[in-house]
């Protein structure tokens, strides 16, 4: 203590010790911003469940998860999720149908046969199409791909899964090519070199050498093209109709899960209502159904994954 | 026999010929495919904004910037969705970017090789990858009910900011990541501190990756709709929240915070559910404005991150 107070030191002592202790409050700082992350997770788990508790006191897990029919507004109400499970798989699928042929292929090109030129002009351009809101992908959806597919097949009702899942299939179609192709420009030259010099082509490569060692990444793609496509919300509120419907028919119009909660949330939200409740315990039916696919995408990845 | 011989050889050269003229036609089928996939992708696109810019071309004047919704198509306008939209965006911004810069840098520059920064690593990710509506679900439990906020202009920032963070997060950790030790060695060198060092060097030359990456996120959030329309924001909205700036001292209030509002793809999205065809053409010119925004943001994120990548040299 005596040293501290000598003139000498003590200015220069007790300035480090302000800009020592500033500094631990900073990193404080820091580390509070980086939880709030982690406070994020837990809040979303929080909300979801702890609205979802009350509206399954109501309704029974099992009504839930095996009533065919969807109806809180009515007088008769009926909350069986899966008919609007069916139509988020229906458009999941049709959109998946387009995106990933579409999108494994146009990363493959990219990454093994494109020029320099030409990647650095088409990745620039996808980034923009991935920039495109959803509202306007579900005009497209409604005003141009339906009447398009009417002209086809002229029984198609205005709203239709088919539509929207095109639609929501071309929109995915960058977010695959992009990631994917980074997986596949991550796999190291020396293995196209071995195969070029067997004398394989660039086609046999691509497909023969290079999918499969950056499959992992390739499947990582299509774990977040199926995580959009569950997620997708205005497209769908847009052009397959917001009427909940259990069928797996394409041609028919049906509400997904998020046309649901859009639908609730444009009219008068009864706070603490059965309709309120209902909205959340189909969120968190949403938020499983992106966990569960991400979780069987993982074992699917970690089942392929090659090391080289 | 010696005919014979010769002759299987030659046949032996012409299968394998033929069979890496098959090859190398894969080659190029596969080559045309792939050509043909992208060009049809980009021209879809094109054919998108130009479609929307023929159908809305009838209201591309001045009135339908300053007209408010109204029940004639062509009398309505997008004031007061513009404004919600930059009013919102101002919230967004404030709340997302700081906390996101700094959650950042504590990533990459403070935090300990330990299983609490996985974790922290772990939640960024996931988060990313949680649907759009499920924030807005967070945010009426939360902000709108639990917190008391009601659905104001602050609600639906503070909603589109959690949205955003991820991504400035990322784009912070990876342009703080393109940097070389070297310069944080030479900054401790001369007696810096670890604050110093972030502050002065490391988040100054990382600002251009920074910059992208915000970018990026508010033009998303532009166009975000889904969570906005579930915490409740109004679709019909004919007035103005208070101005933010005022003529009189103390020239800035946060009465705007608290006012109702509506934002663009919310009036385009109103617009398109509406039967009549009228007021499918302000939809589309409203689309049609909305995309140019988020093009135009995203053209310079990435103009940007490329003039980055052709500057520096460490």
């Amino acid at each position: 203590m005596a040293k501290l107070e000598n003139p000498e030191v003590s200015p220069r002592l007790a300035k480090n010790l302000r800009r020592n202790i500033l500094e631990r409050c900073i990193e404080f700082g820091l580390l509070c911003s980086g939880i709030f992350a982690i406070f994020i997770t837990l809040a979303i788990i929080y909300v979801l469940v702890s609205e979802a508790i009350p509206f399954f006191q109501h309704v029974s897990l099992y009504d839930f998860l095996t009533d065919t029919v969807w109806t809180p507004n009515y007088s008769i109400k009926h909350y069986g999720i899966m008919a609007l499970v069916s139509g988020t798989l229906t458009t999941t699928f049709i959109a998946l149908l387009v995106a990933v042929p579409l999108g494994t292929i146009t990363a493959i090109y990219l990454s093994e046969f494109a020029t320099h030129k030409v990647r650095e002009t088409i990745k620039p351009v996808l980034e923009l199409l991935v920039g495109v809101p959803t509202v306007v992908f579900g005009y497209f959806a409604l005003m141009l791909v339906t009447p398009l597919l009417q002209k086809i097949y002229p029984d198609l009702t205005t709203f239709n899964m088919l539509g929207p899942g095109i639609v929501m299939g071309i929109m995915i179609v960058p977010y695959i090519a992009s990631v994917a192709e980074d997986a596949m420009r991550a796999v190291p030259m020396a293995m196209r070199e071995g195969a070029y010099a067997m004398g394989a082509t660039r086609f046999q490569t691509a497909i023969k050498v290079i999918t499969p060692a950056a499959i992992s990444g390739i499947i990582a793609a299509y774990i977040l093209a199926i995580s959009r496509a569950v997620g997708e919300t205005m497209i769908v509120a847009i052009a397959a109709g917001q009427q909940p419907n259990f069928t797996f028919n394409p041609v028919e119009s049906a509400a997904t899960i998020t046309a649901y909660i859009v639908s609730v949330a444009l009219g008068d939200l009864e706070h603490g209502g059965i309709g309120y409740q209902s909205i959340f315990a189909a969120g968190l039916t949403l938020l499983l159904m992106t966990l569960m696919f991400n979780i069987i995408g993982h074992a699917v990845r970690k089942k392929f994954a090659e090391r080289y | 026999m010696v005919n014979d011989k010769k002759a299987e050889i030659e046949n032996n050269l012409t299968r394998i010929r033929s069979l890496i003229t098959k090859h190398k036609r894969h080659d190029h089928i596969f080559a045309g495919v792939g050509m043909f996939i992208i060009i049809s992708l980009t021209i879809t696109l094109l054919v998108l904004f130009l479609d929307l810019v023929f159908d809305g071309y009838p209201r591309f004047n001045l009135d339908f910037l300053t007209n408010f919704p109204s029940r004639r198509a062509t009398a309505a306008g997008i004031l007061s969705a513009w404004v919600g939209s930059a009013l919102v965006l101002i919230v967004t911004f404030f709340a997302a970017v700081p906390l996101g810069i700094a959650a950042g840098v504590y990533l990459e520059e403070y935090a300990k090789k330990n299983w609490f920064s996985d974790l922290i690593e772990i939640n960024v990710t996931n988060l990313a990858g949680v649907p759009s509506i499920i924030y807005g679900l967070l945010a009426l439990g939360l902000f709108v009910y639990g917190f008391g906020l009601g659905q104001t202009i602050l609600t639906a920032g503070l909603t589109l900011a959690l949205l955003m963070l991820p991504i400035v997060i990322v784009a912070t950790r990876e342009a703080i990541r393109a940097i070389p030790i070297h310069i944080r060695e030479a900054a401790y060198a001369v007696g810096a501190t670890k604050w110093q060092v972030s502050l002065h060097h490391v988040i100054q030359y990382s600002y251009g990756g920074i910059l992208t990456g915000v970018i990026i996120g508010m033009a998303r959030a532009i166009g975000e709709t889904a969570p906005v329309i579930t915490i409740g924001a109004l679709t019909f909205i004919a007035f103005l929240p208070p101005s933010p700036v005022g003529l009189e001292p103390p020239f800035i209030n946060f009465e705007w915070l608290e006012a109702g509002f509506t934002v663009l793809p919310i009036q385009m999205f109103n617009w398109i559910s509406r039967p009549q065809m009228a007021f499918h053409v302000n939809a589309a010119a409203t689309g049609a404005i909305i995309i140019l925004l988020t093009l135009l943001m995203n053209g310079l994120a990435i103009k940007i991150r490329y003039n980055i990548r052709k500057k520096i040299k460490w």
